[in-house]
């Protein structure tokens, strides 16, 4: 039940990953991130168990914390110019205004 | 069978990363590819390993590479040429490089030398030598810890790198003015900053967890330090550069990252002046067990002190720059605007 | 007492690897930026906590029970406010639900410069 429960967290990690490359606006791929970041969250504690170390639960809880820490690190920082999204450009590469 | 998975998605990242151009997804990548070394490191049972790489490379690493591309620009230029003679060194230097390995034993095999002759003396002798659970720490802290003491030196050398290019001067009716824009903004950030209030004296209270645990379990001084700092970078984002100025003195924080380093060297001179050698914690105390247990304890504290200072004055000042710039170019555009 | 315990944690690790994966192909199926974002922060936070609880019912020993209990309140608390944090920021820099026709642009943008 622990190794099923591990491949189904493998596989929404990987689903986060192409949304993480393919996705059109940037906010899609801050999105992909915070995803795949809880779900390492999730991961981790599953390892811990499946290995039988349950040590693997502080870096749990550290990375919980660091994936909130990022994220609002990248939100804070990212209300410049450049980072203004235009309705015509849904692509990767924004103008510089 | 993990480990194929997640080499396998390592490499998908990085050749991502390598063929776009928008240096902000690059950085999230980066964030993912960080996150993906922390799990392979988990899945190879190097626990102390991956807790670092989670906090640093994965969490703050990304935080300052966005800082920094908020102040470069978000493209990355065009090369204008193609780097034929380079590629062509690359691949002479690489081929050369797995030539070289070719030679090595096998990753892992049983006759390699360091299964041997150096991890069966750690792991047998470990105990009894120094007394605590965590081999980890001990090779970290004790064996080796005039290794660890050169790390700690290059890590406050980098705080002082980045004070010596970064520091700016600020003024004082540019405080004002942000200080006015701090409080208007506090009913829009209302949310995330009550959540953030809940949330520091626990980030706080397990960074020290995180720091007096090292000898049981994963952790130590450089986790812990980072862990510390991370969470007063996140008051000063969501406060304001100037409300942070004001409860941490920034004198206060550059003398704790040159005290971090003088309480490392200091147990090395201790020991010295004791009749061991450098670092040599068994003379530290009448018993030698005692003194392994001392020993570590302060180093472990000096070299948390000096990674927790040495990453907040880098964020510091790289945001202090970021708002500088920021005003500066403000104060262009009205002007501009007014002829 | 045995099989009661597996059963319990069997369900509620199940539910939970079926609402992470849910929310997994809702980030690649949806058509918009906040359709997308809303179907990552519901199941990301119920899926956690449910392989959490799961995972607590199979922990034996006190010090593991207590740290999955903070991980557990860690990502009650956080994840809804992540998702709050990005969707005002994508609204503030632009980015427009699909099909909506008569949202304006929030003027109040150039007012919001950073603080730090």
């Amino acid at each position: 039940m622990l190794i099923a429960a591990t491949l189904a967290i493998f596989v929404a990690m990987i689903l986060a990953i192409i949304r993480g490359i393919v996705g059109p606006t940037l906010y899609d791929r801050i999105l992909a991130v915070n995803m795949f970041g809880t779900k390492t969250v999730l991961l981790i504690s599953l390892l811990g168990f499946v290995m039988g170390r349950p040590e693997f639960l502080d870096i749990a809880i550290v990375y919980a914390l660091i994936n909130f820490i990022s994220v609002i690190g990248v939100l804070r920082y990212s209300d410049t110019n450049q980072f203004k999204h235009t309705p015509q450009d849904n692509e990767s590469t924004k103008k510089e205004s | 069978m993990i480990d194929i998975v997640l080499l396998t998605l390592l490499v998908v990242v990085a050749i991502a990363i390598i063929r776009m151009k928008d240096l902000f997804a690059v950085v999230m990548l980066t964030g993912i590819y960080g996150l993906l070394s922390a799990s392979f490191f988990v899945a190879m049972d190097a626990v102390d390993v991956a807790f670092t790489e989670a906090a640093v490379g994965a969490g703050i690493s990304t935080l300052l590479m966005l800082v920094v591309i908020t102040m470069t620009g978000r493209k990355e230029k065009p090369t204008r040429h193609k780097p034929f003679s380079a590629l062509f060194v690359v691949i002479i230097t690489g081929g050369l490089l797995i030539y070289g390995t070719l030679d090595m034993p096998y990753f892992g095999s049983a006759d390699a030398p360091i299964h041997n002759h150096t991890s069966p003396r750690y792991i047998n002798d470990s105990m009894e030598e120094i007394g605590i659970p965590n081999i980890v720490t001990s090779v970290l802290a004790s064996y080796r810890a005039f290794d660890t003491f050169g790390e700690v030196v290059v890590i406050f050398t980098a705080g002082i790198g980045v004070l010596t290019l970064l520091c700016v001067a600020r003024s004082k009716e540019y405080e004002a003015e942000v200080e006015s824009i701090n409080d208007s903004m506090h009913q829009q950030h209302l949310v995330i900053r009550i959540v953030a209030k809940m949330l520091i004296p626990f980030i706080f209270l397990f960074a020290l967890y995180v720091q007096f645990h090292g000898d049981f379990g994963p952790g130590g001084g450089f986790q812990a330090g980072v862990i510390f700092a991370s969470a007063i970078i996140l008051y000063a984002m969501l406060f304001g550069l100037s409300t942070a100025h004001k409860i941490i003195n920034q004198t206060l924080i550059q003398l704790i990252a040159a005290l971090g380093v003088l309480l490392y060297g200091s147990v090395g001179i201790v020991s010295l002046m004791n009749g061991g050698n450098f670092l040599d914690y068994n003379v530290l105390s009448s018993n030698p067990i005692t003194g392994q247990h001392l020993g570590i304890l302060l180093i472990e504290w000096g070299v948390g002190c000096t990674v927790a200072s040495v990453i907040v004055v880098i964020f510091f000042n790289l945001a202090a720059r970021r708002a500088f710039q920021q005003h500066k170019k403000q104060a262009q555009d009205k002007e501009s605007s007014a002829c | 007492m045995d099989i009661v315990i597996t059963i319990c944690s069997g369900f509620f690790l199940l539910v939970g690897s079926f609402l992470c994966i849910s929310g997994g192909i809702g980030l690649l199926r949806f058509p918009d930026f906040y359709t997308r974002m809303h179907a990552v922060g519901v199941t990301d936070t119920l899926g956690a906590g449910m392989i959490l609880v799961g995972l607590m019912i199979l922990s034996t020993d006190f010090l593991v029970f207590a740290k999955l209990v903070m991980v557990l309140l860690f990502t009650l608390l956080i994840g809804p406010t992540t998702s709050h944090v990005l969707a005002k920021a994508a609204f503030h820099n632009g980015v427009i639900p699909k099909d909506s026709n008569n949202l304006r642009q929030t003027e109040e943008k150039e007012n919001t410069s950073s603080i730090l």
